[in-house]
């Protein structure tokens, strides 16, 4: 009734290839953005910024960069941890040794060492493909956490190997260290992610994801039609881990202020992201926040749920919390294999209908 | 249903009011996952003291105390959200029993004035209190255990050590880390040759390191693990016949659930130690009347006197003192953080007053000032008797290298104050 293409004129080609074609849409969109921007920071307080908010930012983030490589390019990928932990080194380097440098440029530079990394480690993804590639990201994530444990350089040569975020402001305000107002972590990390999903979005639409999206389909029929696998690959590699970088950066910088790079970059880490993207939807940015949001507020809600109404021990809630996990990604699985992004799609043509489906 | 969303939701609404009435002390606790072996007796040790003063006493100075349990599974991430999670139910102390999340929540208790105790863990410059507002890491520190097995090692080998070759096996990680910078200074001083192993987490893969060693043959071998590595490392230890007296662990490699897999095998491990072990108190007839008799024992009730219980029992008993410490101070019994603070910063234990609590001989005596956050860096060592199945101490607690690990603290507080634009200052 209200969600529908009638009425709703489209005279020029700009309008008629937008990325929210029907009008609801567009306003939903408009209205999502409004509060995010406009309310959450007034009402956001410690708990809600560091245990729901910026986690799901910061995931989004890097399961949108995830997504590119994997989703839209075809690429398999286990190097994401690996891939963050060098945006965060290279922002604690960077912060250190410079901290009269603006924060953005700082996590800015941080996703543009991480490219050049990504690059470098998708080279080998010009001979060999599928599984193979996948292992030889996982070669990518070993060596990557073992070099930042191992050269004390990257670390400043502290006694702990740890790397903590000495407080750093964005014209004027503090947004990093304990000092920093939940509000302003929030705001940060939220103009990187609208940024990147804008960025994701139009890079995927554009001619650089239509040959991307020809490598994922089938790369000899995609050579034939003239597109440089060298260029599409090595593109899709060096933007993926880019906005992976970008992840990293925050996820050290503003969220947990202290990382150390086998705990929280581990291998782990680059399966949940793989998890999000799948569970999200590949191929799709709006499955990048779903699955991040899948995976970051479940625990938390069946935690609240379980321990502080139930008032379960904490080790049924905890162990439970695995199984029904496990559970809905199986259930997901084989009941919506194309993800959260499917079931949202479909939701959108059936909304089209209501309420006379015939 | 209309009666169980009822409950439900009167439920949430206890969970969610703030509890002024208590003094609530959180515990950041694991009992899953990899390192939950020794999570889970230290949990439960924290909460059945709690327990007794509540059953016993009526509270803390008339005021219940209130534990909140939340699951971090060791890891920093889970560990945030517990901490911001339960910081504003009005919560005294931290105890994370983690490095990892220590060093996370170092700056944040300070911007929060809530106080954080890590004993014998987390980052040991936190003795320099001028720089440390809010960690304390009393009774004793690991820059204390790698000098006070060094200083064991001396004792059996007539005060000289030249020569020796000792090898640290160490989780790699910021725990296992730290003490190789004492060591090397140690082993600059005294003349043994450091070697340093690292084992990747969680530690089931020790073939390599093992390897190492038995062509090697260091005369000593020292241990800083956590969780399934100590299991692995003497069971490995114990396959190449490394006589088990030259195998000093640090306290957290020195619980019965390290050393049974390796059945008698295991037999003359020794472990450091900051407390005594055992459950000869007269605390323990207390504790058997008041909670485990009469049901109220934390999880399964089955880790009873066991090492990590007893650790959990004293931390717990130190949070107590530093509490009523603070209610003495400030003249008021419903204390907050910042007064928590201040009692944790004037505490002090004495024999007697060890004696008075039915802990008699349980822990060295140490007093806590604001330049000391670390209390006096007293370290004994036990040994594992398999045949027996106990721990037993023998050796009492000493005093460690100060010189070395005082000027090392001073160094790097001294990085962490400048880092982060701190004035080094006692308020």
């Amino acid at each position: 009734m209200f969600y529908r293409e009638a009425g709703d004129f489209k005279v020029s080609y700009r309008d008629d290839s937008q990325t929210f074609p029907i009008k609801f849409d567009r306003y939903r969109y408009y209205v999502v953005l409004a509060v995010a921007f406009g309310v959450i920071p007034f009402l956001i307080n410690d708990y809600w910024a560091n245990a729901l908010l910026l986690p799901f930012l910061i995931y989004a983030i890097a399961a949108i960069g995830l997504n590119i490589l994997v989703g839209y390019c075809g690429q398999v990928s286990l190097g994401t941890g690996g891939f963050m932990a060098v945006g965060a080194y290279s922002c604690y380097k960077l912060m250190t040794a410079f901290p009269e440098v603006s924060m953005f440029i700082h996590v800015i530079l941080a996703g543009g060492i991480t490219a050049l990394v990504g690059v470098l480690f998708g080279l080998p993804s010009l001979r060999i493909k599928g599984f193979y590639l996948a292992v030889a990201t996982l070669a990518a994530q070993f060596f990557l956490v073992w070099l930042f444990n191992r050269v004390p350089w990257f670390y400043n040569y502290s006694a702990s190997g740890q790397i903590n975020a000495p407080e750093r402001d964005v014209f004027g305000i503090i947004i990093t260290g304990p000092n920093a107002p939940a509000w302003a972590t929030y705001l940060f990390c939220l103009v990187f992610l609208a940024l990147s999903a804008l960025i994701a979005r139009n890079l995927t639409r554009g001619t650089t994801g239509r040959t991307w999206m020809a490598i994922r389909d089938m790369d000899i029929a995609a050579e034939i039609i003239g597109v440089n696998p060298l260029k599409a690959k090595m593109s899709a590699f060096a933007v993926s881990s880019f906005f992976i970088g970008i992840s990293g950066a925050l996820f050290f910088a503003l969220y947990l202020g202290a990382v150390e790079v086998g705990e929280a970059f581990g291998i782990q880490k680059s399966f949940l992201v793989l998890f999000m993207v799948i569970i999200g939807g590949l191929g799709s940015i709006f499955g990048s926040f779903a699955g991040a949001a899948f995976l970051v507020l479940l625990p938390v809600v069946l935690k609240v749920v379980g321990a502080d109404w139930l008032g379960w021990p904490t080790d049924i809630v905890a162990h439970l919390q695995l199984v029904i996990v496990g559970a809905l990604i199986i259930l997901f699985l084989i009941l919506e294999p194309h993800g959260l992004a499917q079931l949202w799609r479909v939701a959108k043509e059936k909304l089209r209908l209501w309420p006379f489906p015939y | 249903m209309k009666k169980k969303l009822a409950t439900v939701a009167l439920g949430a609404l206890m969970a969610a009011g703030p509890a002024m009435a208590d003094l609530v002390f959180p515990s950041l606790s694991y009992r899953t996952g990899p390192y939950a072996a020794g999570g889970i007796p230290f949990a439960d040790g924290y909460a059945d003291y709690f327990t007794l003063l509540n059953e016993r006493d009526g509270g803390i100075g008339g005021v219940m105390a209130k534990v909140i349990e939340c699951e971090t599974g060791y890891n920093t991430e889970k560990g945030v959200e517990c901490y911001e999670s339960t910081k504003g139910e009005g919560a005294l102390i931290y105890q994370p029993l983690s490095t990892g999340i220590t060093y996370q929540l170092i700056p944040k208790t300070t911007a929060d004035d809530i106080p954080m105790h890590t004993m014998g863990y987390g980052r040991t410059s936190a003795k320099n209190g001028k720089v440390f507002s809010h960690t304390f890491n009393y009774p004793a520190n690991y820059w204390d255990g790698a000098s006070g097995a060094i200083n064991y090692l001396l004792d059996e080998n007539g005060g000289d050590l030249s020569g020796k070759k000792i090898a640290l096996v160490y989780h790699n990680s910021a725990y296992g880390k730290e003490p190789i910078r004492t060591l090397e200074e140690l082993s600059k001083k005294h003349g043994f040759e450091l070697a340093a192993l690292p084992v990747d987490h969680p530690g089931q893969e020790q073939k390599s390191q093992w390897l190492q060693i038995r062509r090697d043959k260091p005369d000593y071998v020292l241990m800083w693990g956590w969780g399934v590595m100590n299991q692995v490392a003497i069971q490995e230890a114990a396959n190449i016949r490394f006589p088990m007296e030259n195998f000093i662990g640090i306290w957290w490699s020195g619980a019965e659930h390290d050393v049974m897999p390796a059945g008698d095998a295991a037999n003359g491990y020794k472990a450091l130690t900051f407390h005594n072990v055992g459950t000869d108190y007269p605390l323990y007839d207390d504790l058997k009347t008041h909670v485990i008799d009469a049901g109220k024992a934390a999880g399964a009730g089955d880790q009873v006197g066991t090492v990590l219980y007893n650790r959990g029992l004293y931390a717990a008993m130190l949070a107590a003192e530093a509490a009523k410490k603070a209610q003495e101070i400030h003249g008021t019994a419903d204390i907050n953080a910042s007064q928590m603070r201040d009692g944790m910063e004037a505490l002090e234990m004495t024999e007697e007053k060890m004696t008075e609590l039915g802990l008699p001989n349980f822990g060295p005596t140490f007093s806590v000032t604001c330049e000391n956050h670390g209390g006096d860096a007293l370290v004994g060592v036990t040994q594992w008797d398999a045949a027996n199945k106990a721990w037993t101490l023998i050796s009492e607690f000493k005093p460690t290298d100060g010189e070395v690990i005082g000027a090392l603290i001073e160094e790097d507080s001294a990085a962490y104050a400048a880092e982060n634009n701190i004035e080094p200052a006692c308020n």
